[in-house]
């Protein structure tokens, strides 16, 4: 059944142990030696596996030493390989030659974890800059956390081009717009950008290890502010994995709200995003149509559920509000004004040339790259990748195919405008689905006791934001608190993306280029 | 283009009165504010957005003030890229500590006088993400605060009204 697991065993033989601790069970964990972590990789991708996340935890609480993970995706499936690493000088080989998304992770690991990826090609800190004294881990259990961090002399090296006609231009951290903090260092010939370079960990805040301080029902708060656009998201999906380990059964009710929070939030975001993309091809008129749709949208989300983003909404166990019967036409009312307007903002930006003219062939991702990059969502849709957590890793109500009958719309060309229409295309979708919600949705209790973990078990849960798939990794201590809690959001994958998309774009596009893709700069610095 | 003039007429002017509640006090406010703002900013201030570690939440309500709904230009309020130009700083946080030179930066590249304003429950005091190895906590442990919007995020009236307290504020008035 387990294509993945299957590949391992004939590698790797009686070197591959299968782990019990994992949930949920669909989500299956094996062990393999240190030093076969890299092969074990070579053979998943092999087998077409995509990384979906990298990391580490700090396991000394158990009497053991570290533990790196690696979690590959494929189809359905859903394989983490994990290797045991002395407490003493941790390290592995690494993953990096062989994924290209790991040379991020690998480089999260060390700088924060402080365990060594063997044969990583760039030894470079990252999030932790270089005026943080470098043999300071902060994910370590023996690191306090509340202790403030001296400052230090150092400076990042930063990619270099040489050669006639070749300038630099940096820009950030502050960016000239109400936008998030990073650097961006271009070299440019002319108007040609050549090379782009990101910088990022501005908004490093310490979530990861925050995660660790609180109890499991609190810490929910702390997975909806991770970046606040993707609230419900994140929630969702910290909620879920916990749920996972602690057999919490969530009622069917509360499910079906969750995916009507979730493609709340995605119709919010685009309709928001997708203006503000045309505003920065010089076409305002569709930025302030669009956003006073989304403003239509927050204020029913605050009118019915108390909050203009649905904060805390979702809880462990199921959620906060119900939706009655006058709410239920209150939304079907406002889906009725968003969809009648959106379809004519849609016809304006089809049929404007000049429009056109600047979206098409611009910040163009190939396919072949972002499979390689192991991108998700609307980047990766937009790219060619068909991936959809709603289909590949579904919770109630998109479990029930032939009825919901979803679909995903995928583009080839990768541009722009690729990743405009993929999510013109989700917004219809997304309204389509929860007017299906709104009818179908079965009767009973909204929440449900969450439970509590066993010690040293781990859960798991990966749930399609509007960014994209969403991944939450969480570990029980021994007196089965929170000993780790692993996020990775979208953008910890789809920023190397925007990285590879820019050059041969001339400079002036950056800005509609980076607005395409709007990663999270907060979900990724974490 | 003629869908574009459609559109427009269709949808006439959205800008909104604020919600009841919050009326009263805009009125009030809003008359003073006139006047503040013609007598100390020439009729427009202008108000730069510094991002200090924030999740996002914020920006995405700053951002709404912005939209035809609220329409903060009416008020007289722009937003600027660069902090030369500012009579206010509207800084949303908690101030991380990879992000404290450059809000100081900024700070010192804003002429006086010079307004402060903390959004939102972590600009106020770090939030939910406290104090911490990367976190520094609320604005004011790096830069001088004069006015504190809590919230998480603030709601875009809550927002205009907390900027309007802050231009409201006697000049003398020490930080
Ligand atoms: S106050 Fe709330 S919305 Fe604003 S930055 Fe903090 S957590 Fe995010």
């Amino acid at each position: 059944m387990s294509t993945l697991i299957d590949a391992l065993y004939s590698a790797l033989g009686t070197d591959v142990r299968s782990d019990g601790g994992q949930c949920p069970s669909t989500v299956l964990c094996c062990t393999v030696p240190g030093e076969k972590f890299a092969e074990a990789a070579g053979v998943l991708k092999k087998n077409y596996a995509l990384l979906a996340a990298e990391w580490a935890a700090d396991e000394t609480p158990f009497g053991r030493g570290f533990s790196v993970f690696a979690c590959y995706r494929w189809g359905k499936e859903y394989l983490i390989v994990r290797s045991e690493l002395p407490a003493d000088n941790p390290q592995f080989p690494s993953i990096t030659p062989c994924y290209v998304p790991a040379y991020r992770f690998e480089r999260q690991i060390r700088s924060l974890m402080g365990i060594t990826p063997l044969g990583h090609p760039d030894p470079r800190p990252w999030i932790k800059f270089e005026d943080w004294p470098q043999d300071i881990f902060p994910l370590r259990k023996t690191y306090d956390a509340a202790k403030p961090v001296p400052r230090v002399q150092g400076e990042y090296q930063w990619a270099r081009a040489e050669g006639e006609g070749i300038y630099e231009i940096p820009v950030g951290p502050v960016h000239a717009g109400i936008i998030e903090p990073g650097h961006f260092r271009f070299q440019a010939v002319g108007e040609m950008v050549v090379n782009l370079e990101e910088r990022l960990g501005y908004v490093h805040k310490g979530i990861e290890k925050r995660f660790e301080s609180l109890s499991w029902n609190d810490a929910v708060r702390l997975a909806g502010r991770v970046t606040g656009d993707t609230t419900v998201g994140h929630s969702i999906a910290y909620s879920m994995a916990l749920e996972s380990m602690t057999g919490c059964k969530v009622p069917e009710r509360a499910h079906w709200i969750r995916a009507l929070f979730l493609e709340r939030e995605r119709i919010a975001n685009h309709l928001g995003d997708i203006g503000a993309i045309c505003n920065d091809a010089a076409f305002a008129f569709a930025l302030y149509q669009l956003s006073r749709l989304k403003e239509l949208a927050l204020r029913t989300n605050y009118s019915l559920f108390g909050h203009r983003f649905m904060m805390d909404k979702v809880v462990p166990g199921g959620v906060t509000v119900d939706v009655d019967i006058t709410g239920a036409d209150t939304i079907l009312a406002e889906l009725d004004i968003i969809s009648r307007d959106f379809e004519r903002m849609v016809v304006i930006y089809d049929e404007n040339a000049s429009l056109e003219d600047r979206v098409r062939d611009t910040g163009w991702l190939k396919p072949e790259r972002a499979r390689e990059l192991c991108t998700v969502g609307f980047v990766a849709r937009a790219s060619g990748l068909n991936l959809d957590c709603r289909i590949f890793n579904p919770f109630p109500p998109y479990d029930q195919y032939h009825n919901i009958e979803l679909a995903v719309p995928v583009k080839v060309t990768g541009d722009v405008h690729a990743r405009v229409w993929v999510r013109v295309e989700e917004v219809r979708e997304s309204i389509r689905i929860i007017r299906y919600i709104l009818e179908h949705m079965p009767r009973g209790p909204i929440t449900a006791d969450p439970g509590k973990p066993l010690p040293d078990t781990a859960g798991f849960s990966a749930v399609e934001g509007w960014r994209g798939e969403i991944i939450y990794w969480l570990q029980a201590g021994p007196r089965g608190e929170v000993n780790r809690c692993m996020v990775r959001d979208p953008s910890s994958v789809n920023w190397l993306g925007l990285e590879q998309a820019i050059p041969n774009n001339i400079v002036p596009d950056f800005p509609l280029c980076n607005k395409s893709f709007n990663q999270s700069y907060s979900g990724h610095d974490l | 283009m003629i869908r574009i003039l459609h559109q427009i007429f269709r949808t006439g002017i959205v800008t909104e009165p604020l919600p009841r509640a919050a009326e009263e006090e805009i009125k009030r406010v809003g008359a003073k504010l006139e006047e503040v703002i013609r007598k100390r900013f020439r009729r427009s201030l202008t108000i730069r957005e510094v991002d200090a570690g924030s999740c996002n939440g914020c920006e995405l309500e700053i951002h709404a003030i912005n939209n035809p709904y609220y329409n903060c230009e009416r008020f007289g309020i722009h937003f600027t890229a660069s902090p030369r130009f500012a009579d206010l700083l509207l800084v949303t946080g908690p101030v991380t500590r990879n992000m404290e030179i450059a809000l100081r930066r900024t700070y010192n590249a804003t002429p006086t006088p010079k307004l402060v304003v903390a959004v939102g429950d972590c600009g106020c005091n770090g939030g939910i993400f406290g104090e911490s190895y990367a976190s520094l906590g609320g604005i004011d442990k790096v830069i001088p605060v004069d006015v504190y919007i809590p919230g998480c995020p603030p709601a875009p009236v809550v927002l205009l009204n907390g900027i309007l307290a802050a231009v409201d504020r006697d000049p003398r008035e020490g930080k």
